[in-house]
């Protein structure tokens, strides 16, 4: 076998038969898929804590406007002082009291709501959103607007997005759709960066303080012992991926059968409150339909092709530059300086990653997923609201002709820098290292 | 037959020259010492024959070949700072070690099963290398630099950190190996084994070649004709009085009551001896010559005082 075969094999086989790799492979699909069962669970089990609030409503603008669910009782006190109905909600006989003063010019103001505990967020939103639309009414009824006209008028816009492209075609977008696959694209880029890069730092530091280095280079190249630990690395990566993929699949087929048994329709309506993709009631027809559009919008060829080329081409871009870091590390207190260098464009990436989905094709948006340091992370923000082909293809010849760059910078570095022991460090002394033979 | 040689070779680093057309000679099948204070350019000399690093000027021939790349397989090296793969277990981390240098797997299982049993360490095979201790460790590394039977050994401070029965061990374990056939280069700072290893050496100063030769005829040439001679007479003012009619001699008085030690700086001790022989009786006679570390020292010094 080759020798960088060897050193592939080595860094894998160490790499995943640690325990940390265990725990972190079944720890991951279990938070993945947490995100998905608790809101379902909530949901299931919400109705457990009910409240009852105490209405006065001096304005008497109110009186049958709320009505009570499962989660709520509205009980009426006419003519009751607020401040008895405050100590008996301090007694608790009642969760909280809502209070309407009398009418200023014709129109209740300054509502106020009593209670011990916080607030929950959905009875705050009832009660303002029931308010709000009784004075609504009232208001244009006063105008003399007829009650038929005014219940008549209301409706719900169902806003469509068309994009076109230069011959005419026209397709329809779903922007939450494409919204919250940029986000979740370029963080899975941006966390694998982050921590198989480490893990390529950490590697060549510890060969470095241990010392086996020169044992080592004696034998290999320092390059083939460079290149031999990131791809290690990068397949321990994407195993890592895999596995997450797959045992998140069986947890979420599991959980759904469970589910699906237990409480008919449950999942679907959990999803939905998750997902926030569409209205209310996913079993109508219409809505089907729209998921199957929505399916076809989405092209899942070029994303799954973008994010595996920017996936590898960015990790290893950086997995080249965290080697050189490694390689300087005498004791971990002063990787920082050498660390930052590496962050900040990181960082830049997916900060910008906020606006850039919110303005796919701005000129910042683009010069941003065509840089190379920010590329791997901006372009997978962009690629789901569809990227021109040049664009990705330019960005990718431009992050593999960096990394081509960056590995023979890195490499003279690492080469150096392995065995330099106890001295301090300057960027001039490194950039000196560039012109050793 | 010459089996390395170095030529012309320079290295220079960003403020200092660490070798300077250094050039050394090393025959096939001897122990070759490579001496010099800290600092010298003897661990440079070493990093460019192992090809981690390149010269700037000068070249390095093995069998009369440009150094390259198939070359590394023939040499084995064990760098003065060792380490090993901590997490890793003691006959994995060998095997990988021992394949790196292009043995393959079963033939390196066998060899170094043969090691291990004769450094008595097989029982460590399956111990993870952070359980064991420093010179456990060092027995480790230096299988595992011999373990592809290399043409070339590199030892940089062979013996530190291994007690006494050990380093006896791995002596004689060196001088088999160079009975086998393999050219050995020694780099240490303890004279003793140099006396005892070495065959030829080079001293090195500021990446300068220094001295340079076989050990005896170093010896030879640093010779101050010391000569150590003891005699036994019951009356010491006998000796005395023979010494008195030389000024280049020291006398001593030795443990025992009835002999005496005489320390002579001449060519020519036959004369003295003639007398000697006729007061008491001759217990010894040898020739003193200086040890590697008085000809270290005085060669390193002078060097010093002269730059």
């Amino acid at each position: 076998m080759n020798k960088i075969g060897l050193i592939i094999k080595r860094e894998y086989l160490t790499r995943v038969r640690k325990r940390s790799f265990l725990i972190l492979t079944f720890l991951g699909p279990i938070l993945m898929a947490a995100i998905y069962i608790i809101p379902i669970m909530l949901a299931l089990n919400s109705s457990t804590d009910h409240l009852r609030v105490a209405i006065v409503d001096e304005s008497h603008w109110f009186e049958d406007s709320f009505t009570n669910n499962e989660d709520h009782t509205f009980i009426l006190m006419p003519g009751q002082p607020i401040d008895s109905v405050k100590d008996m909600v301090k007694n608790g006989v009642f969760d909280m009291a809502l209070y309407v003063p009398p009418t200023q010019l014709n129109i209740p103001s300054n509502a106020v709501v009593y209670s011990i505990r916080q607030v929950p967020m959905e009875v705050e939103t009832y009660i303002s959103s029931v308010m709000q639309k009784e004075i609504e009414e009232q208001k244009l009824m006063a105008k003399g607007v007829d009650p038929e006209i005014v219940s008549s008028v209301k409706t719900d816009v169902n806003l469509q997005i068309m994009r076109m492209d230069e011959n005419g075609n026209e397709k329809e977008t779903f922007t939450k759709v494409q919204f919250s696959l940029g986000i979740i694209l370029s963080m899975l880029v941006y966390m694998f960066i982050i921590f198989f890069g480490g893990q390529v730092m950490n590697g060549v530091a510890e060969e470095k303080t241990n010392r086996i280095i020169e044992v080592i280079i004696s034998s290999v190249k320092p390059f083939q012992l460079m290149m031999g630990k990131i791809i290690g690395v990068s397949l321990v990566a994407l195993t890592q991926f895999v596995l997450w993929i797959l045992l998140t699949g069986v947890l979420y087929v599991g959980f759904s059968a469970y589910i699906g048994l237990s409480h008919p329709g449950a999942l679907s309506s959990g999803t939905v409150m998750t997902q926030e993709i569409v209205s209310n009631d996913i079993m109508s027809n219409e809505n089907v339909l729209q998921i199957v559009q929505i399916a076809q919008s989405i092209d899942f060829g070029t994303i799954i092709f973008s994010f595996i080329v920017f996936f590898i081409l960015g990790y290893l871009l950086y997995a080249t530059l965290y080697a050189a870091i490694g390689s300087l590390v005498d004791n971990n207190t002063d990787s920082q300086q050498f660390t930052l260098p590496i962050t900040v464009p990181l960082m830049v990436a997916i900060i910008s990653s906020f606006y850039i989905v919110n303005n796919p094709d701005s000129s910042l948006s683009v010069w941003l997923s065509m840089i190379p340091f920010t590329s791997p992370i901006s372009m997978m923000v962009r690629i789901p609201f569809g990227v021109p082909i040049w664009q990705i293809v330019l960005s990718i010849v431009l992050l593999a002709a960096t990394f081509v760059l960056m590995t023979w910078i890195a490499a003279k570095i690492y080469r150096t820098g392995i065995l330099m022991y106890g001295k301090k460090l300057s960027y001039k002394e490194i950039f000196k290292w560039l012109k050793y033979k | 037959m010459t089996k390395i040689s170095v030529n012309e070779v320079t290295k220079r680093y960003a403020d200092h020259t660490a070798l300077d057309r250094m050039c050394i000679e090393i025959p096939e099948r001897c122990i070759y010492g490579l001496l010099g204070p800290n600092g010298a350019g003897k661990t440079t000399l070493i990093r460019i024959l192992n090809q981690i690093t390149a010269p700037d000027s000068g070249e390095v021939l093995i069998n009369g070949e440009k150094l390259c790349q198939k070359h590394i397989a023939r040499i084995g090296y064990l760098p003065e700072e060792r380490g090993l793969y901590k997490k890793m277990k003691v006959g994995e981390q060998a095997i990988y070690l021992a394949e790196l240098k292009g043995i393959k797997k079963a033939e390196a299982q066998k060899r170094l099963k043969m090691w291990f049993d004769k450094f008595e360490i097989g029982g460590w095979w399956d111990k993870k290398v952070e359980e064991l201790s420093k010179g456990m460790q060092q027995k480790i590394q230096f299988v595992t630099t011999i373990i592809h039977e290399p043409e070339i050994l590199i030892f940089d401070e062979p013996f530190s950190g291994f007690d006494p029965i050990n380093a006896n061990l791995l002596k004689e374990a060196i001088l088999e190996l160079r009975d086998k056939g393999a050219t050995i280069l020694l780099s240490t700072h303890n004279m003793a084994s140099v006396e005892e290893l070495c065959d030829s050496i080079t001293l090195i100063n500021h990446g300068k070649s220094i001295l340079q030769g076989k050990v005896g005829d170093i010896k030879r040439q640093h010779d101050t004709h010391e000569r150590e001679i003891i005699v036994r007479c019951d009356d010491f003012n006998k000796v005395m009085a023979v010494a008195d009619t030389y000024n280049n001699i020291k006398v001593e008085h030795t443990d025992l009551h009835d002999e005496t030690k005489l320390t002579l700086f001449s060519e020519s001790p036959n004369e003295l001896l003639g007398q000697l022989l006729q007061v008491g009786q001759l217990v010894s006679f040898k020739e003193v010559l200086p040890s590697m570390n008085d000809i270290f020292i005085q060669e390193v010094q002078s060097k010093n005082q002269a730059a």
